[in-house]
């Protein structure tokens, strides 16, 4: 089996807001079209990882980033039309966010700013996005219903409906899954394994079996530090840090 | 005392029943002072009605002054009032929301923006004499707008300008920050976000500064004592120069200062005309702030969270 080329590199990437260092000395390689998870309890610099791949860590004052992260090869930080970076990046916060929209126009909201405007076009593409993240169904007769009427469970699937609605080659997801029922959870989870053909997926989640169901690698954070990345087999079954094994057993603290 | 009662699971304990009388004390308190709002402007309207009663009719309202401003109507003030507030909304309003949305939406917290904010506080509380007196300096002199409607609304546009850009800000700041990480992280810059979403959203918000600041404008002599305004001017009885009198270098009537003089500086006017000419000033503002109202009650029905 030949390994996939790298679609995200970070080598020696350190962020800090003012004297607070939230990641430090990160290095690591994400293949395309698989899943990474990260998983590591509150505070180690999870979501500090997805907001500096598609640069909105930019919006937050004070935080600095030392290092490169190189999407395709390229130096993000170099990009200068950064909209044209966070376009090929889909991104799911655990806070459900139903902008103040319709359902319809919510998820018509990306497509729309990327120029299509076609009715047709936008329809097909809304309704797949809606399948895709398991909201269809409920919302299919009411599409102009306010995104913000909606249940947070809905919302959080309309967040992940957005986030696919550009069509992006990266998704990230954080701890999507937390205002959603465990049944439809599983059947987001297997989207996500279909939508791994053609995109690379990166999961941030406190549930250490989701990410084993789900990740082709895994890496554990720790105290804003990278303890071990490896296959998720590995780091599941035969980690190489005491500390990992204790957080994967549920032996953590 | 705190011992429950046995018998009586739900009966009423100590803690409970000086909480109970607090809550009281409180609700009465604040529904006095209410009343104590209320009661004043339902008594200055009565007053002021009841006075100018002998006086209000339809010619008072559309006709002009006659003899010394002792006879007639008091149009020409009336609508030169109107268009003072008209021109310098038109100018202060879109300054005041653009400025607004830099401050909140695009500027860093830096020493720059803090000084800004600052100024803008200070702006608010220089007194309107004081406005007055730079708006003859400023527009007056060294513009060269001479004398005239222009110079007045732009004194008044920059006397008003501090509450407009305070509100917007304000009203801005109201949209959560999580609609705009959203927008962000699907590819929007920062002004398609504020324009497909904060804007809307807020708009309802920043027109409640505007509104609050026709009051002030219709209401303020000081500002447009030296930049503008004037005694008398004879202006058309009928017809399109009558409902448009002044262009905006003509210097115009305007019922703040026309109260000010036929109640301090003039002889033999009909009491009932200075508070007839009061409680229409007071109807002008009320009926242009219903019409802003109106408007935002229909934005706000369309408000979506």
């Amino acid at each position: 089996m030949t390994t996939p080329p790298p679609h995200i590199e970070f080598q020696d990437v350190t962020i800090s807001y003012g004297k607070e260092i939230a990641l430090r000395d990160i290095s690591l390689t994400i293949p395309e079209q698989t899943i990474f998870s990260i998983i590591g309890p509150a505070n180690a610099g999870k979501t500090t990882f997805l907001k500096s791949i598609n640069r909105t860590l930019e919006f937050e004052p004070n935080a600095k980033t030392k290092g490169t992260i190189l999407v395709h090869g390229t130096d993000i930080s170099r990009i200068k039309n950064v909209y044209s970076l966070r376009r090929r990046i889909g991104m799911v916060f655990p806070l459900p966010v139903g902008l103040p929209l319709s359902v319809y126009e919510n998820v018509a909201y990306a497509p729309r700013r990327a120029g299509i405007h076609d009715r047709q076009e936008l329809d097909e593409l809304i309704e797949r996005c809606l399948k895709q993240s398991m909201l269809w169904d409920e919302v299919k007769d009411r599409l102009n219903l306010l995104g913000t009427k909606l249940s947070g469970g809905q919302q959080q699937r309309l967040t992940i409906a957005r986030a696919l609605s550009h069509k992006p080659e990266i998704l990230c997801l954080d701890e999507f899954s937390i205002a959603i029922d465990p049944v439809t959870t599983m059947k987001i989870e297997d989207v996500l394994l279909e939508l791994k053909k053609e995109m690379t997926i990166i999961l941030v989640t406190n549930l250490v079996q989701q990410a084993r169901r789900l990740a082709d690698h895994t890496a554990f954070f720790n105290k804003s530090k990278m303890i071990e990345v490896g296959p998720t087999e590995k780091i599941f079954s035969n980690p190489e840090q005491q500390l990992t094994h204790d957080y994967v057993t549920g032996d953590f603290g | 005392m705190s011992k429950p009662d046995t018998n009586n699971p739900f009966a009423i304990t100590v803690n409970e029943v000086r909480g109970r009388n607090v809550e009281r004390l409180v609700r009465f308190i604040t529904l006095g002072m209410t009343w104590a709002l209320i009661l004043p402007v339902f008594f200055i309207l009565g007053f002021l009605l009841i006075k100018a009663w002998p006086a209000l009719s339809v010619g008072f309202i559309f006709d002009n002054p006659e003899k010394n401003m002792t006879a007639g109507g008091i149009w020409g003030p009336l609508i030169g009032t109107f268009m003072l507030i008209i021109v310098s909304l038109l100018i202060a309003a879109p300054i005041g929301i653009l400025a607004g949305v830099y401050l909140n939406e695009f500027a860093r917290d830096n020493w720059f923006t803090r000084f800004i904010n600052l100024a803008v506080v200070n702006l608010a509380g220089v007194p309107s004499i004081v406005h007055g007196l730079f708006g003859l300096g400023a527009f007056v002199y060294f513009f060269q707008m001479q004398r005239s409607l222009l110079a007045a609304s732009c004194t008044v546009a920059v006397m008003t300008l501090p509450v407009i850009i305070t509100s917007t800000k304000e009203a801005l700041a109201s949209v959560p920050q999580p609609f705009r990480v959203a927008c962000w992280n699907m590819g929007a810059s920062k002004w398609q976000t504020i324009r497909t979403i904060v804007l809307p959203n807020s708009i309802s918000g920043i027109l409640t500064g505007v509104i609050l600041q026709v009051a002030r404008a219709a209401g303020e002599t000081a500002p447009i004592l030296f930049t503008g305004a004037m005694i008398s001017s004879r202006i058309a009885d009928s017809g399109w120069a009558a409902m448009v009198p002044y262009g905006l270098e003509d210097r115009f009537m305007a019922l703040s200062y026309h109260l000010y003089i036929i109640s301090t500086q003039w002889q033999n006017v009909p009491e009932s005309f200075k508070f007839g000419t009061a409680i229409v000033m007071i109807g002008l503002v009320i009926a242009v702030n219903s019409f802003s109202i109106g408007f935002r009650i229909y934005l706000r029905s369309r408000k979506k969270w």
